[in-house]
This record gives C-alpha cells, sequence and structure tokens, in this order.
C-alpha cells in the first residue's frame, strides 16, 4: 500500500527515438489506475519503468515519496502480472508462488501461510502440487496472479494480463480483479488496449496517445468529457461519431463537405461560432427521427437486444446505436434514409479541429 | 499415407533386419571371439558359438595385462583412466559452456559479439591444425602424461556453447523479468531457473561428449608415453602388434568388448533424457 507519482517521466531510446513525452500524476495510496491507449502509445513502457525494467530517461518516478529510478526491481517493492503469465515452467505453482519469498528469506512457515492464503482467495488450494503446462490459461494467471499476491508488495503492476485469454474468461477474471481490490486495497496500475477493461476496472485511468498523456480522469469524466478526438474515439464503443464542421454566425452547422446539420441555435454555444470545428455525438446519444440530419442506413449489426446502425451522410460516416425496438419502429433496413438527431439530454461535443483538443469551456 | 501393401511391409523389415545384422554381426563376432583360446580365434574358420573361456580372458585382460610383449598395461587401469577422461571432459565442458553462453546471452559488455563469433570461429578449424600448437603449450606447461594435458584442451568447445546459447534464446524474456522483480539476481536466476530449464540438454550434450572422451584417440596418442596413463582405446590398438609377436587375438577382443561397454550404459542410462533434449520444445 503505498503512493505512486510520476514527476515529468520521460523515456527516450538511444538513438534519439522519444517514446514518452512527459507524464506527470500523483496516485493516491490504494488508487487502480488504468493505462489504456492503442498499441504502440508507450503504456507498456511507462509501466516497465514503474517497474524497473526499463530505465527512467527524465524525470522521476517515486514509490511511498522515495524516488526509485536507481532501485533495481527486486529492490523495489512491487509485483507484476505479465500477460503470458511468465511462470517458472519447472517448478510447481507452490514452489512459483514462493519464490519471491524464498529469495528474500522469508521463513518455512511464513511463506506456507501466505501461499496458502492467497491459493485460497484465487481458490488455487488444489493445483498447488501442479505443473504449469498442466494448468488451463486461466489457472496460469491466478497463479500469476498468486504469486503477486503472497509478496504483499506495495504496488501490483498488471501488464495487459487478460489479453489471452478467450472473451468468456476475460469477463470472469475482470470481475475477480475488481474484488481482488476491494479485498485487498493495493495501488495498482493495470495496463490495457481494451477500453472496456479500463472503464471497467478503473477510479481513474491514463489515457495515452504516441507517448503523451491525453487525458486523466475517472471513467466518467472520461467518457462524458473526452479531452480531445482521440479521447472521444477510443473510449466507447462503437466509438464516437466525429464531424468536421463550419459554423456560422447564427448557429447553422454544415459539414466541411457541404451537407447541413439542423441544430436548434440554442444547442450551438457561442465559442464555436465562425469556426472550424469537430462536433461530437455518442452513437448511443442519437435518436431516431430527430431533428439534425439525414442519413442513409449503410449497414445494421445486430447486438440482440440492441443494433448498430452505420450510416452516410454526404461524405460522413455516422453510427447510431438504438434498441432493436426503435429500429423496427423506423424502419430502418439498409438502403432507407432517415433522420438522426442528438438526443437532448446529453451534451454535444465541441472540438478544436486544428488540435482535436476539447473547447474549453464546453 | 502410404497404401499399405504387405510385401512393402517385409520389405521394409527385410531391409531394417539386414541393416541390424550388418552392424550387430562385427559386435558378435568379437563377444564370441573373447570367449575362446587364442589358437581357436586364429584358426580359420572361427567357431561362432561362444566358447567356455569367457571368465579366464576377461579376468585375465582386466588384471593381469596381455603378457609381456606388447607391454599393454592391465586393462582394468586404463578403464579407469579412459572413464576419468570422459567425465571430466563431457562435465567440463558442460559446465564451461553453460557459462560462457550464460554470459553472452544475459550480459552486455563491451566486445560482447567479438567473442562469441571468435568461439564461433574455432568452430571452422579442423583438430589437425589446431592440434600442434595445442601440444607445444600442453608439453610446455609440463602437462604430459597427466590427466590435466589429456583433458584440458578438449574442455573448451565452441559446438557446446552455441547449443546452449541457441536454447538460452528460447527462453522468454518474461521470465528473466519476473525473475528479477522476484528478487533474483543473475546467479540466482542461473541456479534456479536456467539450469533446471535446461536439464534436457545437458543430458543430452553430456552423452555426446562422453562417448566423444571416451574415443578420444590422436590427442591421448600425442600427450602420454606412459603405459599407466593411456586410455583405452589406445590399449587396444597396442595389444594388435605387427611383426614379430602374436596378437592374442581373443584378449584382444575382450578389451574391445570391455571398452564398448561403459558408452553403451551411459547411452542406455540416459537415454530418456536424450530424446527428450534433442526434441523437447515444451515451454
Amino acid at each position: 500500500m503505498a503512493t505512486l507519482s510520476f514527476r515529468n517521466v520521460t523515456k527516450t531510446y538511444s538513438g534519439g527515438i522519444a517514446v514518452i513525452h512527459g507524464i506527470d500524476m500523483d496516485v493516491g495510496d490504494g488508487e487502480f489506475i488504468v493505462i489504456v491507449g492503442p498499441s504502440g502509445c508507450g503504456k507498456s513502457t511507462l509501466m516497465r519503468m514503474v517497474a524497473g525494467l526499463e530505465t527512467v530517461t527524465g524525470g522521476e518516478i517515486l514509490i511511498d515519496d522515495k524516488v526509485v529510478n536507481q532501485l533495481e526491481p527486486g529492490e523495489r517493492d512491487i509485483a507484476m502480472v505479465f500477460q503470458n503469465y511468465a511462470l517458472y515452467p519447472h517448478m510447481s505453482v507452490f514452489e512459483s508462488m514462493a519464490y519471491g519469498l524464498k529469495i528474500r528469506k522469508f521463513s518455512k512457515d511464513e511463506i506456507k501461510r501466505r501461499v496458502d492464503a492467497a491459493a485460497s482467495i484465487l481458490e488455487l488450494g488444489h493445483l498447488l502440487d501442479r505443473r504449469p503446462r498442466q494448468l488451463s490459461g486461466g489457472q496460469r494467471q491466478r497463479v500469476a496472479m498468486g504469486r503477486a499476491i503472497v509478496r504483499e508488495p506495495k504496488v501490483f503492476l498488471f501488464d495487459e494480463p487478460l489479453s489471452n485469454l478467450d472473451a468468456k474468461l476475460r469477463v470472469a477474471m475482470r470481475l475477480e480483479i475488481l474484488k481482488l481490490h476491494r479485498r485487498l486495497g493495493t495501488t495498482s496500475l493495470y495496463v490495457t488496449h481494451d477500453q472496456v477493461e479500463a472503464m471497467t476496472l478503473a477510479q481513474r485511468m491514463i489515457v495515452m496517445n504516441q507517448g503523451l498523456p491525453e487525458q486523466i480522469g475517472t471513467p466518467m469524466e472520461v467518457f462524458d468529457r473526452p479531452a480531445s478526438t482521440f479521447v472521444a474515439s477510443f473510449i466507447g464503443s462503437p466509438p464516437m461519431n466525429l464531424a468536421e464542421v463550419s459554423v456560422d454566425g447564427t448557429g447553422l452547422i454544415k459539414t466541411l463537405d457541404g451537407t447541413d446539420i439542423l441544430l436548434s441555435s440554442d444547442r450551438v454555444p457561442q465559442q464555436v461560432r465562425n469556426k472550424k470545428v469537430v462536433l461530437g455525438m455518442r452513437p448511443e446519444h442519437m435518436v431516431l427521427h430527430a431533428r439534425g440530419l439525414q442519413a442513409e442506413v449503410e449497414m445494421v449489426e445486430t447486438l440482440g437486444s440492441e443494433q448498430l446502425v452505420h450510416m452516410r451522410h454526404g461524405k460522413t460516416q455516422l453510427v447510431v446505436r438504438a434498441t432493436t425496438r426503435e429500429l423496427n419502429e423506423a424502419k430502418a433496413k439498409v438502403g432507407a434514409i432517415i433522420d438522426i438527431g442528438p438526443d437532448d439530454r446529453h451534451a454535444l461535443h465541441w472540438f478544436d479541429l486544428e488540435t482535436g483538443k476539447r473547447i474549453p469551456g464546453l | 499415407m502410404v497404401e499399405r501393401r504387405p510385401w512393402l511391409d517385409i520389405l521394409a523389415h527385410a531391409i531394417l533386419i539386414i541393416g541390424l545384422v550388418i552392424v550387430a554381426f562385427p559386435l558378435y563376432v568379437t563377444f564370441v571371439a573373447s570367449t575362446q583360446t587364442a589358437q581357436e580365434v586364429a584358426s580359420a574358420p572361427m567357431s561362432l558359438i561362444p566358447g567356455p573361456h569367457l571368465v579366464d580372458n576377461y579376468r585375465q585382460v582386466l588384471f593381469g595385462g596381455t603378457g609381456g610383449n606388447n607391454g599393454a598395461p592391465p586393462v582394468g587401469r586404463m578403464m579407469v583412466v579412459s572413464l576419468i577422461m570422459a567425465l571430466a571432459i563431457s562435465i567440463g565442458k558442460i559446465a564451461i559452456s553453460l557459462i560462457s553462453a550464460f554470459a553472452v546471452v544475459y550480459f552486455r559488455f563491451p566486445f560482447r559479439m567479438f567473442c562469441f563469433w571468435m568461439i564461433f570461429v574455432t568452430l571452422m578449424l579442423p583438430v589437425e591444425v589446431r592440434i600442434a600448437p595445442t601440444y607445444k603449450v600442453v608439453a610446455d606447461l609440463g602437462l604430459l602424461n597427466s590427466y590435466a594435458g589429456l583433458t584440458l584442451p578438449l574442455i573448451a568447445s565452441a559446438t557446446a556453447t552455441f547449443l546452449f546459447r541457441q536454447f538460452f534464446l528460447t527462453i522468454p524474456d518474461e521470465l528473466v523479468e519476473a525473475a528479477r522483480i522476484d528478487g533474483a539476481g543473475p546467479l540466482r536466476f542461473f541456479r534456479d531457473v536456467l539450469l533446471p530449464l535446461s536439464k534436457t540438454s545437458m543430458a543430452a550434450l553430456f552423452v555426446i561428449q562422453f562417448i566423444y572422451g571416451w574415443n578420444q584417440y590422436l590427442w591421448p596418442l600425442l600427450v602420454t608415453t606412459q603405459e599407466d596413463m593411456y586410455p583405452i582405446v589406445i590399449g587396444i590398438k597396442r595389444m594388435i602388434s605387427g611383426g614379430d609377436s602374436v596378437t592374442e587375438w581373443n584378449l584382444t577382443m575382450a578389451t574391445a568388448m570391455l571398452a564398448m561397454l561403459p558408452p553403451v550404459l551411459v547411452v542406455i542410462l540416459m537415454q530418456k533424457w536424450f530424446v527428450k533434449g534433442l526434441v523437447d520444445a515444451e515451454k
């Protein structure tokens, strides 16, 4: 249990390739932080710097207010759960979990106590004598977590631990991790590219893009008020509809390829008038047969109780998420032209066209 | 799937049996010859049925030597020399190449790749090229007629280093990282993780190197001049004298049989691990 701090942390590989451009963040004691972003954004690198597996080029990382830049991984009092589990193939489950404690010269009794406790939390009690090759993927992942738990470290690090599991198991393990955190309360850093995992697990998340933290906030903050078009299209499935538009003085909106988007002028704030901006509307915040724009249905993906309707308005592609009943009533079949518009109960999102950043104050 | 025709099966079996006979027959003859008296062996054709002198012949070669003419020492002594030599070479080779492969794969130091390629280049030098300089060095160090002289030059090996290097490269980086986070230093990692995982490779290498060391002829011939330091393969050659004295073939054959025993035993005992080491890819 500890605080974790990043102070202007940067990482540059020899050869001049900068992969992390400056992260500043304070993680409170017991917080569950998710670092989320697409492949190559630097999230794994950031976590490996916390672990000590990568050197820090600039800035400082502090665990419990102590600078750990120069410490070896084994000296930082952290534990890590790897994507590929990284279990020792020749050791039994018990031995794998006990290894870290054995090196630190814990007594046999203490080791047994801790391993048994972790095994009962993770329901591994009957597997303690097995080798990794005799375990299923989910069991191996739990052993990997058990190995981290017995150490009772200051910080847990999770490196995309669920990526190698099948979809159903992933959902179950997500819940396990959540329960574990509630039970143990250890400060945790979790890396994933899956925004669903990020949303469900995080108390706060860092959305990263190409080495820069695009937004740091709670899941609802990131969802309700994305700080940039990148965050807007990354969080939320399907991604937010983004349209490049120009707004005139009266609040009339035209997409850049000339088609109209009709919104009542009280929904168009002063800051965006007479400007070219990006308008964002979430698929689930759009309704059929509403004032907005006319679009042609190109494809319908069914999810069961809901459907994703892919539509085209001029050159703009949009997705609307609606219940099956609404769609049947609207007779939305491929080729149909339907009016769609934003739901009045939800905010519109406005972003600067050049920078992609959210227009301040909106 | 090839069509099943009975005569193909018969043909396959026939070829295998013929092959087996070709390989095994000389061994059988050797065994038979080792159980007879010298005259019976020398008279042609030699009977193919084992004779009654098995115990006598073997006792004589193990403890008594082959009689004055050829001057070979008791086979028992030579077997011991061969055994020590083979064990020293195989164990030494495995130890050194494990450590050098470990250094090359897991550490960054200046001239790392240069060192590796230098080791690799020595593979390309045939023994005959290296043997004269090696002899000079060993002689200058005063290591002639000693176990050190017999084994040391043969312990340094490029093939074994290469084998272990390739094996170590297949170990996932995450395993190393997990060990680092667990708090294991390099030597700890070597002992607790690398060595157990290398067991099958080590077993395979041990078998190969033991047989290699046991069968060494050229180098021991150069390095030893005293009879009590002869390995067994040299002893066998010494028994087959040319010229004036009569070779006691029965005793020579008995010696040959004895010489074959330890390698066969090693292969049989390590068989399980030998195959596993060459084929196994389980992580």
